[in-house]
């Protein structure tokens, strides 16, 4: 494999990881506060895509409809907390998974009954087409690169937010012992409120950023839905910093495990097996990971609850 | 007397699908659908002595089923299809599956054990989606459903109604033994305080494991049932949204005995298929009905003549 392809292909990973963390960081925060599973987190992401799509579509561009997308993802978010999710908390994890399977049976079919069951498509944004000469033969999409950088300056903002201020202080108090922070006389319902609607407008952010290079369809966040379990699972329950690392990873290993595994495999078996085998592979290999690390530190590779 | 009482509720289920035939719903439409729901009870049975007994919530159950479907189709294309070597292989398929991943899962418990086995059984959906020889992710449509001793009997409706009820009352009568034992007994103790069972010199590993191994095995039974039912299997039975399902019968229909996991799988398959043909988008429906199940009926279908009961006392 020639360093070009690995450089495109360690730059898609990296995209992946990306959006990955958008949307794996309102998962784990959730998770950390109120030890609560929300299923529905995906359906947030597929949510902020078709916003965006719809958006596009009345305004004609990018810019207006990334603007006019992040608000309605968060009225939505709090909509969906103040109709189902905060009816659920005191439950158990069992109740909290069947009831937001529920939400995203109803919206994936919603979303068909008012869209169409067709992929929509969102126009790139006019200054972000075309490529950037990474190296030397090598053009890589200006607009998968201003995924990366749009990603990485929102993951440094959310850094600055949990660590350095107050309610980022309160979050991560949360995550360590919400009972204790409850104790102290912080409303930890009015909290979780915050960052239940911060979590769903980055999971609808990312949807917005994927809307142009993606197709937009019903079901289009159940399977990054999975990864992004997977991604906080890996990285410690509550911890950003550990989603953080967990999502680069995933999103590298699952890209060049996919693009890599095939070769590899055909060192052992004839071409069409390894092709076979190979794709089988690169598909478990994240998952292959996750049972390992739980296997062996169950808590994950940052945990942050107290135990 | 007071335990016979406690079993009626599954003793009435059972017996009126034995009679289902001969009162109006023996067309052959009625009996795919009720074989449909009986196999899937089978699973939800099993599960629900994991998650009821075991205090286990799998979210990966569907492999299993898929394990034993998938054993149908590999021997299908072997052109071996005599039930008798069929319906073991695709019992010990989906049992050694359960101990090699049950092996590292039940070390877990509570959010990890669901994460770990949703991340095993995205892993047997992967495998299946790469098996281009037997369809891919399109799946595979067998020759044939599985002959018994030769005959086609399967292919018979009638038979093949009794066949799953058969085997439903089995695995049901099978899950309701191992719970009423001290098995059963140990593991409820784990489930309720997993550290005072240990304190008592019950190492918890083994009997969860156990309990974990049976539910494959009677899911890979219910597999290679719903293989032939359907005479067509593909990955997407694997899905974890199947799973996801299997685990919101045994919900739906509530956790206070195994009857509830027969009655939710029932009521789950019909609800399914009668609003499928009210309205184009009747998924928004059933959606909803789910998310008002799990706010209003705490202790699930089976749990409502108590909650009447307990409203006409206040009241």
């Amino acid at each position: 494999m020639s360093t070009t392809l690995l450089l495109v292909q360690g730059l898609n990973g990296l995209q992946l990881g990306i959006l990955l963390f958008l949307i794996a960081a309102g998962l784990t925060l959730v998770f950390g506060v109120m030890d609560f599973i929300n299923l529905a987190h995906g359906v947030q992401y597929m949510v902020g895509a078709y916003f965006a799509a719809f958006f596009a579509a009345q305004t004609g561009s990018f810019w207006l409809a990334l603007l006019l997308a992040l608000p309605a993802a968060l009225l939505f978010g709090l909509l969906l907390e103040f109709l189902v999710f905060r009816h659920l908390y005191d439950r158990d994890h069992m109740a909290q998974v069947l009831a937001t399977f529920g939400v995203i049976l109803v919206l994936n079919q919603g979303v068909k009954m008012v869209f169409g069951a067709a992929p929509l498509q969102v126009p790139l944004p006019d200054a972000l087409t075309g490529g950037i000469r990474v190296m030397d033969g090598l053009l890589y999409p200006t607009y998968r690169l201003a995924i990366i950088a749009g990603g990485l300056a929102t993951a440094g903002l959310l850094w600055w937010l949990v660590e350095r201020t107050k309610v980022g202080m309160l979050v991560r108090a949360g995550a360590t012992n919400a009972p204790m922070v409850a104790a102290l006389g912080v409303d930890i319902r009015r909290l979780f409120m915050i960052v239940f609607g911060f979590g769903a407008m980055l999971a609808g952010f990312a949807g917005v950023l994927a809307a142009p290079i993606l197709s937009v369809e019903p079901g289009m966040g159940d399977n990054l839905l999975i990864l992004a379990f997977v991604v906080i699972v890996i990285g410690g329950i509550g911890s950003i910093r550990g989603a953080f690392l967990a999502a680069l990873l995933v999103g590298l290993v699952e890209t060049l495990g996919r693009s890599m595994m095939p070769d590899l495999m055909r060192l052992f078996l004839s071409p069409s097996e390894a092709r076979q085998v190979g794709a089988a592979l690169s598909s478990m290999l994240i998952y292959i990971a996750m049972a390992a690390i739980l296997a062996f530190r169950p808590a994950g590779l940052f945990p942050v609850r107290a135990s | 007397m007071r335990q016979l009482r406690s079993e009626l509720p599954a003793l009435l289920l059972l017996g009126a699908l034995a009679l289902a035939p001969f009162v109006g719903f023996g067309e052959g439409y009625v009996l795919t659908l009720l074989a449909r729901a009986m196999i899937l009870a089978m699973a939800a049975v099993a599960l629900s002595l994991l998650v009821g007994g075991a205090g286990l919530v799998s979210m990966g159950h569907a492999a299993m089923m898929g394990f034993g479907a998938y054993a149908v189709v590999i021997l299908d294309d072997a052109r071996i299809v005599e039930a008798h070597v069929v319906l073991p292989v695709a019992i010990l398929a989906a049992a050694g599956f359960a101990l090699v991943t049950g092996a590292v899962a039940v070390r877990t418990s509570g959010v990890h054990f669901i994460m770990i086995t949703l991340a095993f059984g995205q892993m047997a959906f992967f495998t299946a989606t790469s098996l281009a020889g037997y369809g891919g992710d399109d799946g595979y449509t067998l020759y044939a459903r599985n002959t018994v001793a030769g005959g086609r009997l399967l292919e018979n409706k009638l038979a093949f109604h009794y066949v799953c009820l058969g085997a439903l009352t089995a695995s049901w009568l099978l899950c309701r033994m191992l719970l009423a034992s001290r098995f059963g007994r140990v593991l409820r103790a784990v489930k309720g305080n997993p550290m005072r069972a240990q304190a008592l010199g019950f190492d918890p590993y083994p009997y969860r494991l156990t309990a974990y191994v049976i539910a494959g095995a009677i899911g890979g039974a219910a597999g290679f049932l719903f293989a032939n039912a359907a005479e067509f299997v593909a990955p997407a039975y694997i899905s974890w949204q199947r799973s996801g399902e299997l685990l919101f019968m045994v919900i739906l229909g509530g956790l206070s005995g195994l009857h509830g996991a027969l009655l939710g799988a029932l009521g789950f398959v019909l609800l399914e298929e009668w609003l499928s043909h009210q309205w184009e988008h009747w998924r928004i429906l059933f959606g909803v009905l789910l998310i008002l199940a799990v706010l209003f009926l705490p202790n699930g279908l089976s749990g409502i003549p108590g909650q009447v009961a307990k409203g006409f006392r206040r009241g």
